[in-house]
């Protein structure tokens, strides 16, 4: 475990590891003191405490963990599980809009297409990136990398992360809802199998534009939500400050989603969430993503858009 | 109605509540202020007539006035799979509030869709009645949705959907969210099929709705003066801390903006989408409903008045033969 920033529920693993530096110091020093013991045993108590805390973590908890700053973002995904990734730019229409990454890569030596939603992990990169809040070029960049896709046979992956469409006058007038409307279209469109993975925050018509998908999977503590906890509980409970009470609500963790058949799928997070230890999600993640590429594989355009569509047609049916 | 309560005799006053009157019997139009009697409003299909401002029409009277001879069959549409998914409960229960707004619209749900005549031509047609719990889309008007869609590939008709909603339907969470998808897929069909798909956008339409269908039209028209966007008006100020401009998010900015082919008046509506829908399938417009001087054009946003009368009056039967 390296420097990281823990989040308020987190405070017992603090407080343990902050001991645990100190015995280290003083260990190092050349003091006669034995407190190798003594660290196994804090060691342990740290990560049990860990293992508690996350073996139980609230729908508002697991919402703080999908937007930890340290989380895996999708350039660290790209970095792990693609090869010769090649991010190509612009809509083609009137700009680039860096929220959306996409382009070309290999998986395994495989061609496919990528759309990855950046939210950027400093502040300079933060901003380039807008906080991975997509604006209308973002879309139609998106609908570009799928046609292409399409005309070349090529599976399309995407990685959704965001807190949802950048809400602008810019955004608005260049047509931000047509842009989506024309992504989530383009997604149930193409004759080639695609793959959703909501690796952070799933915010809405933002992620449903590029994850609209053959199979659309979770991380373990990521969120997908029609609206955010705090703007939901602001229209829904009139109080933004019952933000914890309406994550509940709504129902937007992995494993609610998995129950009502929204998501096909929940990829475990090692303890202590992605960020704690990415080699370990980013094995997860290849492995899926082999499996997902395997299953699809060979399988008809017209079935691969009809399985698409009779998957979508019967969520909510099958709750009856 | 206090005044009258003052002033008319306790015989009368029984009367007058007996009858089915709206509890005010004047409308305040939101642009000018103007107090307008509700007979007025109704015999101007809610347009009030000075500011010519677009007030909301219950569903029924929308088709009643879009429809050749205001003559239509409604198109049964199947409810939500389930109900209350999340057994969700916000200040009021969920349940409750669906209980409610169907005590108010008489509706099973947002949604309705009828089949019958524009100019003759056949067409299936949806209302989203924003009296419904603000219009909003989760399971049952998404079911609704595809089911109308669907119902028009199989009877081989175009489709026009008048549509209004304040967006998704929060209560229902995700699953609301997974309409855009799903009404995506009966759009697609839609057009698959060769179907025209108009569009009409009313005050308003925001949210998730303005995602999906409703701007996946063939033809996009508007009302005047509605309320068009993806975000709310106050989350952008919040964002970006600056005021909004004039006209932000309406009908005339969205087709100044490339979003929206024409702004429409409500009296012109029927001849719009008639000729539309006529040209698109090829078949003639009939005669008795033609426009000696009908003319479709970008600034179509006035009402036309010299010709309003032979469409808005009963049309001849022969409109409705085959």
């Amino acid at each position: 475990m390296s420097t990281l920033s823990y989040l308020d529920f987190e405070k017992p693993v603090a407080e343990l590891q902050g001991k645990i530096s100190e015995l280290e110091q003083i260990g190092d020093s050349e003091q006669a003191v034995d407190v190798d013991e003594e660290l196994a045993r804090l060691r342990t108590r740290a990560e049990d405490a860990l293992a508690d805390i996350y073996s139980k973590l609230t729908p508002w908890q697991k919402t703080q963990v999908a937007r930890h700053p340290s989380r895996p973002h999708f350039s660290d995904y790209a970095r792990h599980l693609l090869t010769e990734w090649t991010p190509l730019a612009g809509d083609r229409k009137y700009s680039e809009d860096a929220a959306v990454q996409a382009g070309l890569a290999r998986f395994n030596g495989q061609s496919v297409a990528v759309i990855g939603q950046e939210k950027g992990s400093n502040t300079e990169s933060r901003l380039t990136h807008n906080f991975g809040m997509a604006r209308p070029e973002g879309y139609r960049k998106a609908v570009r990398i799928m046609d292409m896709a399409d005309r070349f046979d090529i599976p399309v992956l995407s990685f959704v992360d965001t807190a949802g469409a950048w809400p602008g006058i810019g955004a608005e007038e260049r047509g931000q809802a047509e842009a989506i409307a024309r992504s989530t279209e383009k997604c149930l469109e193409i004759g080639v199998p695609n793959l959703a993975i909501i690796v952070g925050e799933g915010g809405s018509g933002g992620a449903i534009a590029i994850a609209t998908a053959n199979k659309v999977l979770m991380l373990q503590h990521a969120i997908y939500s029609v609206i955010s906890p705090e703007a939901g509980a602001s229209i829904l409970f009139r109080d933004a400050g019952r933000a914890q009470d309406m994550a509940a609500a709504q129902k937007i963790t992995a494993q609610d989603l998995a129950e009502l058949k929204v998501i096909d799928g929940i990829i475990e997070e090692p303890v202590g969430g992605a960020h704690r230890h990415i080699e370990t999600i980013m094995a997860s993640c290849r492995a899926e993503i082999s499996k997902f590429l395997e299953e699809f594989s060979g399988m008809p355009r017209d079935k691969v858009r009809e399985h698409r569509r009779d998957k979508f047609l019967s969520i909510g049916r099958t709750l009856a | 109605m206090n005044w009258i309560n003052n002033i008319v005799r306790p015989k009368i006053r029984s009367f007058l509540n007996k009858k089915e009157t709206p509890d005010n019997l004047w409308v305040k139009c939101p642009e000018s202020g103007e107090m307008v009697f509700y007979k007025d409003l109704e015999a101007n299909q809610w347009v009030v007539p000075a500011s010519g401002y677009h007030m909301k029409i219950k569903a029924a009277d929308r088709m009643a006035a879009f429809f050749d001879g205001g003559i239509y069959d409604e198109i049964k549409l199947p409810g939500a799979p389930v109900q209350d998914p999340l057994k969700f409960r916000g200040l009021k229960k969920y349940t409750d509030q669906i209980r409610e707004a169907r005590n108010k619209t008489g509706d099973q749900d947002s949604v309705t869709a009828a089949e019958g005549h524009v100019l003759g031509h056949k067409v299936v047609v949806a209302v989203q009645d924003f009296e419904f719990m603000g219009g909003s889309l989760g399971l049952a008007a998404g079911e609704a949705i595809i089911a109308a869609m669907v119902e028009a590939v199989n009877r081989k008709l175009p489709f026009v959907f008048f549509v209004a909603s304040g967006g998704a339907r929060m209560q229902e969470g995700v699953l609301s969210l997974m309409q855009l998808p799903r009404t995506t897929v009966a759009v697609q069909k839609l057009k698959e099929a060769g179907l025209p798909y108009i569009v009409v956008l009313t005050n308003p339409t925001t949210g998730g709705v303005t995602a999906s269908y409703a701007m996946l039209g063939d033809v996009h028209l508007a009302e005047p003066g509605a309320q068009i966007g993806f975000a709310g008006a106050r989350v952008i100020e919040q964002t970006i801390r600056e005021k909004l401009p004039e006209g932000f998010q309406r009908s005339e900015y969205l087709r100044d903006h490339g979003m929206v082919d024409m702004v429409v008046h409500r009296h012109n509506m029927r001849d719009t989408v008639g000729t539309l829908v006529g040209i698109l399938t090829k078949v003639p417009s009939l005669e008795q409903f033609a426009k000696p001087t009908r003319k479709i054009a970008a600034n179509s946003d006035q009402p036309d008045a010299g010709n309003e009368q032979n469409l808005l009056a009963n049309p001849p039967e022969a409109a409705h033969a085959e």
